[in-house]
């Protein structure tokens, strides 16, 4: 570049090269696309001639199971959102200096990272009730996975907390913040910051668990998928078009979090 | 062992009456005896700096000044509120607001900086005296651009610190801890982690500052910068005030032969 602005001449060979690379780039990118198309072409050509493709059939019913979609994607937000406070909470305590409340989440993340998903999901909505606690079967599912993920979520904040360099927290004490307003001001903003892309690998993780809560009958995703396709032995189409809605849905999402990350990224450090 | 650091040393006409007063203060960080009973006193106006090798407790000392470490023994006074040193009693409530209270009296620049990443130059400025002091927002900024217009960053004030170079950093976390004026500023190896040709910008706002009467403890190793704006240079060997005085005499005719060896030896690097 410097030998531009000294009015160099350039080499002759040099747009050549540019040329080899965009070539080699585009060519690389095309071949990339069509093993896609090719390898997903191949699987509906064996759905199609082992008559496991009835475009009637899916026109029918693709809409119903798509619909379910929208269940799954309301329960993942809320149950985020719980998760999400719960961890900020759990952190907090975790690190705290009362080994009260170090010890109540210390349990909580515990337990809940040692007993399946799937079990925790029956306790809400199974066992509750023995206590005279009745849930229906969404906000079961909803509070299940909150409690779930929010437990994991809990390690990741107090990693994130943890990561915050201590002397943003002795500048702030410095300056006379109070602890609490060192944490809310200056830790935990940048915590939150560092835990960003974890927390968008959680949300698309949940986006897959979310499906076991159809067990205890939430119309969501996989539920409906199941209901249709086994209604009209019609299974396996009624899954596949489940498992593209998943993959669909991590997708668009994974492309947002990619954005949001470019986004916070700026003006940092 | 000769301490000559409680002798009197006559008081230049310039200085106001005593401001900070710190007695025996002592530190062990666990069997690591880091600071062995020193007695400083500083008057208003006065800029002492403190020189000594890397390890001889310089850094301790001052963020002892302020209880980033609490000392062992001893108590530290400035500007009329004592403090002792109170290690089994560091997280009660009474001690933590005296604490406080201490800290807004004497601000702490940091080697690193420190600036909060997820603020702007004028939001890292406004922070505390908005949060802390609980002044209305419009004086705070008017109170932030004055002090931003002191070291010459005015034109930063709405930079994210990453956009910085170093020396922007360390004097926009000047302006930051002046804008809770303070009534002493405790400044941290403010220059070592600045690239070479960045370290005079920074010595250039703390000497105006000095100059202009801003009381403040200095720990450096810039001895040119001592020499200019000193009233007084200290300096520290294995956790003991060795010698001081006046630049002039410590820095050319220390009397002591530990000052001498090291100031040879850091003349000779």
């Amino acid at each position: 570049m410097t030998n531009l602005a000294l009015g160099e001449r350039r080499p002759a060979i040099l747009p050549a090269i540019e040329a080899a690379i965009r070539r080699r780039r585009f060519w690389f990118r095309f071949q990339y696309a069509a093993v896609w198309g090719v390898l997903i072409g191949f699987l509906l050509l064996v759905l199609w001639l082992t008559d496991n493709l009835d475009i009637p059939w899916i026109a029918e019913w693709g809409p119903f199971i798509v619909g379910g979609a929208w269940t799954t994607i309301l329960v993942c937000v809320v149950s985020m959102v719980l998760a999400t406070s719960l961890a900020v909470i759990g952190s907090i305590a975790r690190l705290s200096r009362s080994a009260i409340a170090s010890g109540v989440s210390g349990l909580y993340v515990s337990l809940v990272r040692g007993t399946p998903l799937l079990v925790q999901i029956y306790f809400m909505y199974l066992a509750l009730p023995q206590v005279g606690i009745r849930l229906d079967a969404l906000h079961a599912g909803i509070l299940a996975l909150g409690f779930n993920y929010g437990a994991y979520m809990t390690e990741i904040f107090r990693a994130g907390i943890q990561a915050v360099p201590r002397a943003q927290r002795e500048a702030a004490e410095s300056l006379g913040m109070p602890e609490r307003t060192v944490m809310r001001r200056v830790v935990l903003p940048q915590a939150v910051r560092i835990v960003i892309p974890a927390i968008g690998n959680d949300f698309v993780a949940m986006i897959k668990d979310s499906a076991l809560i159809s067990a205890i009958s939430v119309g969501e995703l996989l539920w409906r998928a199941n209901a249709v396709g086994n209604r009209n032995f019609r299974t396996l189409q009624a899954l596949l078009i489940a498992a593209a809605i998943y993959w669909a849905l991590t997708i668009i999402f994974s492309f947002f979090q990619e954005r949001l990350e470019r986004r916070m990224a700026r003006g940092d450090r | 062992m000769t301490t000559s650091s409680t002798e009197p040393t006559p008081v230049p006409h310039h200085l106001g009456e005593i401001l900070v007063e710190a007695r025996g203060i002592e530190k062990y960080f666990g069997d690591h005896h880091v600071l062995r009973g020193v007695d400083l006193d500083v008057h208003r106006r006065e800029a002492v700096m403190i020189i000594g090798r890397s390890g001889s407790g310089k850094t301790t000392l001052l963020r002892c000044l302020n209880f980033l470490e609490e000392p062992t023994v001893g108590y530290v006074e400035i500007d009329g509120l004592r403090v002792d040193a109170q290690p089994l009693k560091q997280r009660s409530r009474g001690h933590q607001e005296q604490i406080r209270q201490i800290r807004l009296r004497a601000a702490m620049l940091f080697q690193e900086f420190a600036l909060f990443p997820h603020m702007t130059v004028l939001g890292n400025c406004i922070e505390a005296p908005l949060r802390v002091r609980g002044i209305p927002k419009d004086e705070a900024t008017a109170l932030a651009e004055r002090f931003l217009a002191k070291v010459g960053l005015v034109d930063k004030r709405n930079e994210y610190p990453a956009r910085l170079s170093g020396g922007q950093k360390q004097r926009a976390a000047i302006a930051r801890a002046l804008c809770m004026e303070p009534k002493l500023l405790l400044f941290d190896e403010p220059t070592s982690a600045l690239d070479p040709e960045l370290i005079g910008e920074v010595l250039n706002v703390m000497e105006e500052l000095a100059h202009e009467g801003t009381t403040m403890i200095v720990v450096t190793h810039e001895m040119h910068f001592a020499r200019e704006a000193a009233d007084r240079v200290v300096f520290m060997d294995e956790g003991q005030l060795i010698e001081q005085g006046p630049p002039e005499q410590v820095l050319n005719d220390p009397n002591d032969e530990r000052t001498r060896n090291f100031l040879r030896r850091f003349l000779e690097v």
